[in-house]
């Protein structure tokens, strides 16, 4: 099953998008809100069917850059979660040792088994494990998938040189059964929190994109769009808070998704509007280091929230 | 183009002095660093045989085909080139004794060049007797240089004699952090885990048969090393040396970070990975603005701690804080950036040069700030210290009981 039937599904799939503006569009309609630099980035990552490398603090929505795809075009999500000692045992393929044990011992009870016969019985694919990298090589359905590498900066450095072979030729060696070659590649998508920094060569095949913080307009829109429950005014408020917060001397800036928290927990709240007590008491939504809740003082979280609110 | 007009005296030689010169010449290059066994000698022979000598530029590049193979070492390769074939009896002489010759050849040598090429093409062991004017001259020319470079902090032509050797013995020094478990395995014949794959297919190899079982083991490898290193003024003597060590110990392979700070943090881990060291501190001499300059050790801090200590300080990371203490601030902010930078790390150890005065008292503000986070207060102001370093790190420690020692 390791070389996917072409075409079976393809043509239910949505064609990929022809210029910036369509990508902008098609990431509109599942609701991300992205700046045209990013939809660039996007779009060429797709027309060039080169991975796209995103970097950023944590909580800007790299992640749901792949989500969003997988959904948009209709392709299954693979996704790779990274972590310290990542090997291709958990990340492209193993063998299914029970398997192999018990078709070895049946081997031996039917007796008269040819060594060379037996090695290659046992090393095909119906004992193979498919990992997350060699499913989106080879996918069973013969979508390409939208295969998303999360936060490679947690994996080793050995795991990376590995994935060097797999961007750039899409294909993944397992010594028993030759190489595999992804017949359509899959849309890659990479995310790195920078804790390390990820080595050129990994880099330089893949097209690069920092995620930044969003500014007051399109924040606001994400806001509108993620959580409706929010009415305009606490929206407009939320965010000129957190965008005034974000312009302080803090450890960590809350990102996205600490506004769509904090305005979720306001709605929860009940609250229409925001005053100091509550900033106070749900600041934790926002700010997750002790140092930073300690620095918004009430005397800065009323002179943030006065430059918030609109004159009354 | 014919030999006798690019190669000077070639013509008339015999196939055995082309070895010879070619033999000369890789002894050269690996004095200036470049890595090249025995064998090259014969593949340099081999590449040179078949081009033959007629043609310069083929002669060069047949040479550079064999004897470099990082694109770092192509300019020191073409600097030799140049130098050594214009005259290929040169060096000869150059190693035998300084002949008057050389006098109008040290004149020639390039201004720019990696003082480590200058000093590979010289004799290394004084003449006897003859020459003595030459000799006298030569060396009061580097002497000079030497003294110019000081003033002008540009690394890349340093030749202080004096330091040579040091600095020569500073290269070879290795990482000195103990390894650690991590996560990722290897096959091993004392491990924990059963290596399924191995073993099943060892059961294979068999036939069927019952194997022995193989088993893995974690992997171990020195954890992740970030390097803060003072360079103000007070620093200045030390820093320089000291970065000789740190060219030693940055590598892709070990992931050693190194970062300056005076009144500005510095990050140089880039340019010392260069693997020439000639080029690797001529190019932080380029990237460091704030050399022997003040000391703004909590503002670096501070920095740090907000832009880098997240990139740089995952996986258990060791901290080496070298400076030595003394904060044109007063040590105005330190204590809560040093607790933070502490808690950020593994293990923080605070290299002070000062730490070689027996008298040694904590009286500075920016020490006593620092000193009660740190986790060992070692001193770094000679070889011998930096030898006992790896010793130090490879004891086990606890948290922040280096202040214990100056506790009054």
């Amino acid at each position: 099953m390791l070389q996917p039937l072409q075409n079976v599904n393809q043509e239910r799939m949505p064609a990929l998008p022809a210029n910036v503006d369509a990508t902008l569009g098609l990431l509109e309609r599942h609701d991300y809100v992205a700046e045209r630099r990013l939809a660039t980035a996007v779009f060429l990552a797709l027309k060039l069917r080169r991975p796209l490398f995103l970097e950023g603090e944590a909580g800007v929505g790299k992640t749901e850059i792949a989500k969003v795809l997988a959904a948009g075009l209709s392709r299954p999500l693979v996704r790779l979660q990274c972590y310290e000692g990542l090997d291709t045992a958990a990340a492209v393929y193993e063998w299914n040792y029970p398997r192999q044990m018990i078709e070895i011992r049946l081997a031996e009870a039917a007796g008269g088994i040819e060594r060379a016969e037996l090695s290659h019985d046992i090393f095909t694919t119906r004992f193979l494990l498919r990992r997350p990298l060699l499913q989106a090589l080879s996918p069973e359905d013969g979508k390409p998938p939208v295969l998303l590498i999360d936060e490679l900066d947690r994996a080793d450095e050995p795991f990376e040189a590995y994935l060097l072979e797999v961007l750039s030729d899409y294909q993944v060696t397992i010594p028993e059964l030759g190489t595999i070659r992804a017949q359509t590649p899959p849309i890659v998508v990479i995310t790195s929190n920078r804790t390390r920094e990820i080595h050129d060569a990994i880099k330089r095949r893949c097209l690069y994109h920092w995620v930044d913080y969003p500014d007051a307009r399109r924040e606001l829109a994400i806001v509108r769009r993620k959580c409706p429950a929010a009415s305009e005014s606490l929206a407009c408020e939320v965010v000129a808070f957190t965008q005034r917060l974000r312009a302080l001397d803090l450890f960590k800036a809350p990102g996205i998704a600490e506004t769509l928290d904090w305005a979720e927990a306001l709605v929860a709240l009940d609250r229409i509007t925001l005053d100091p007590q509550t900033v106070a008491d749900t600041l934790g939504a926002l700010l997750k280091y002790q140092d930073d809740v300690a620095a918004i003082t009430p005397d800065v979280a009323a002179k943030l929230l006065r430059e918030a609110q609109p004159a009354a | 183009m014919s030999a006798a007009a690019n190669l000077p005296g070639w013509g008339s030689h015999s196939r055995g002095h082309v070895a010879d010169n070619v033999l000369y010449f890789v002894r050269v290059l690996r004095a200036a660093g470049l890595p090249l066994g025995p064998a090259k000698v014969i593949d340099a022979l081999a590449a040179v045989e078949a081009v033959g000598v007629d043609n310069r530029t083929d002669f060069r590049e047949a040479l550079a085909a064999v004897l470099v193979s990082r694109r770092e070492h192509l300019p020191i390769f073409e600097q030799a080139f140049d130098l050594f074939w214009r005259n290929p009896r040169l060096l000869e002489k150059m190693l035998a004794a300084l002949l008057p010759k050389i006098h109008g050849r040290a004149a020639d040598v390039d201004e720019n060049l990696p003082a480590r090429l200058a000093q590979a093409m010289l004799p290394q062991p004084p003449p006897s007797g003859r020459g003595e004017e030459q000799e006298s001259e030569l060396d009061a020319a580097f002497s000079f240089s030497a003294r110019e470079v000081l003033q002008r902090k540009d690394f890349a032509t340093m030749t202080a004699e004096e330091l040579t050797e040091v600095k020569a013995l500073l290269r070879k020094m290795k990482l000195p952090l103990p390894s650690r478990p991590v996560r990722r395995t290897t096959a091993a014949a004392r491990g924990r885990a059963i290596d399924l794959r191995a073993t099943l297919r060892g059961s294979v190899g068999a036939g069927g048969a019952l194997t022995p079982l193989r088993y893995r083991a974690r992997r171990r490898r020195p954890p992740p090393l970030c390097v803060l290193c003072d360079v103000s003024g007070s620093m200045d003597r030390y820093a320089r040396m000291l970065l000789h060590f740190l060219h030693a110990i940055t590598s892709d392979r070990h992931r050693v970070h190194v970062l300056t700070f005076g009144t500005r943090l510095t990050n140089i881990t880039r340019h010392l990975r260069h693997r020439d060291v000639d080029v690797a501190l001529g190019r932080v001499a380029g990237a460091v603005e704030d050399w022997a300059g003040g000391t703004r050790i909590g503002r670096c801090l501070t920095e740090f701690n907000r832009h880098w200590s997240r990139r740089l300080l995952g996986q258990n990371a060791v901290v080496l804080l070298i400076s030595d203490g003394l904060d044109a601030d007063a040590g105005d902010g330190l204590a809560f950036e040093a607790e933070r930078l502490a808690k950020s790390c593994a293990r923080l150890v605070w290299l002070n040069p000062l730490l070689r005065y027996s008298g040694f008292e904590a009286r500075p503000a920016g020490i006593r700030a620092l000193l009660p986070h740190v986790d060992d207060f070692l001193p770094v102001h000679n070889l011998e210290t930096l030898t006992d370093l790896a010793k130090a790190l490879a004891e086990p420690h606890a948290r922040g009981n280096a202040a214990l020692a100056f506790a009054n």
